[in-house]
């Protein structure tokens, strides 16, 4: 598996007036992704007794943790209770407002808090992960970052996951 | 199980579970503040776990970046004629920029290098680096991209507490790109750092990808 991938954007392909996000989705689409040729697949516990918790890309940390890095293979611990969040991507590539006007666009905790509130899970996740988005050092992610963090979640016994990108 | 935002990425990397959302980058679950909506893509996501072999599907519902959708939003006159117009400019945003943190939280404002305070300062500082002072030289705090992104996010935060509304996707980012006196020194010192021959790194981000750096 490539661990040098680099987006690969065509600046001079970009034609005036082109939507934004279609230019930056168009560039993104022709970078080369992993594959995985036997994809980890497992049929959980019926939802309605899962805890659930969300890991998401979008690079979010609590106000009084470390911030991301520019090449950062690690994760963020979220706490349920906490809203005090912040966005700590590095890429400018994406919408902002829309998380800065609803965590849960991205993030969304408080909807996992109505799910299990009316009985759709059985319950959410005292800890959720973010990681940092923008990344193209996959190697430490695949052998490092990504372990770690699915021990964490399995030591606080989460059933299923939901992924967030940004 | 996985929600995506760029089809060929979320088909390509084939996730045991993943759902394609036609959504702007930055919004995966689609639209703020419509828990409605929010809770129609879970329920579509979770039904994945219904899936007996690896599943990826299209969600369904699209929302596209309309370049139709502009971001009304007045700036404030100006108060200082002594201040260079995109300083003065700034300046004038802190009121409706502190009333947007009491009302939304600090998620995306001057929040990750930069505080408020330090804005202005930062501003003038690429103010020098359009006008062609090295980038080292300027005083920019911090790396560049990181003080942009600062920048970028106090005035998007501004915008939508005196527009009254959480503006469409990209909207708030093209009023600072292209109605902003600190949009255009943005890009114009993005142009500078790269007729200098700086490195890419450190000046194709002060923006996204989208701007015309000619």
């Amino acid at each position: 598996m490539r661990s040098d991938l680099r987006l690969n954007f065509d600046p001079a392909t970009a034609k005036e007036g082109i939507v934004t996000d279609t230019y930056i989705k168009t560039g993104a689409a022709r970078t080369e992704c992993p594959t995985f040729e036997d994809p980890a697949f497992v049929t959980p516990k019926p939802l309605v007794s899962s805890k659930v918790a969300i890991v998401t890309s979008a690079s979010l940390h609590h106000e009084d943790d470390d911030d991301f890095a520019p090449v950062d293979t690690g994760f963020r611990v979220l706490e349920r209770g906490r809203r005090d969040i912040v966005v700590g991507h590095w890429s400018p590539n994406f919408d902002a407002t829309g998380v800065s006007a609803d965590l849960n666009v991205v993030f969304p905790i408080d909807r996992l808090e109505e799910m299990a509130a009316d009985g759709h899970i059985g319950s959410v996740s005292d800890i959720h992960l973010a990681v940092a988005g923008n990344q193209f050092d996959l190697a430490g992610i695949r052998l490092d970052g990504g372990p770690a963090a699915a021990a964490l979640l399995q030591e606080h016994e989460v059933d299923v996951v939901l992924l967030t990108p940004v | 199980m996985t929600l995506g935002s760029i089809r060929e990425q979320l088909y390509g990397t084939a996730p045991p579970r993943g759902l394609y959302c036609a959504f702007p980058l930055g919004r995966p679950l689609g639209v703020p503040n419509d828990p409605t909506f929010q809770h129609r893509v879970l329920a579509r996501a979770f039904g994945l776990l219904e899936a007996t072999s690896p599943t990826v599907v299209d969600y369904g519902e699209t929302i596209t970046d309309d370049p139709e959708e502009v971001l009304v939003c007045p700036l404030p006159l100006r108060h200082d004629p002594e201040a260079h117009p995109a300083v003065d400019e700034a300046r004038g945003l802190r009121a409706a920029y502190e009333r947007a943190v009491k009302k939304f939280g600090n998620r995306t404002g001057a929040v990750r290098h930069l505080d408020a305070d330090a804005v202005p300062d930062a501003i003038a500082a690429f103010i020098r680096v359009a006008e062609g002072t090295p980038w080292k030289e300027a005083g920019i705090p911090g790396i560049p991209a990181r003080a942009a992104q600062d920048i970028r996010g106090y005035y998007e935060m501004a915008a939508m507490e005196i527009a009254g509304h959480t503006p469409a996707a990209w909207a708030g980012y093209r009023w600072y790109r292209d109605q902003t006196e600190t949009g255009t020194v943005i890009k114009s010192a993005q142009k500078a750092m790269k007729d200098s021959g700086t490195k890419e790194a450190l000046w194709r981000f002060l923006l996204p990808l989208d701007a015309q750096v000619t």
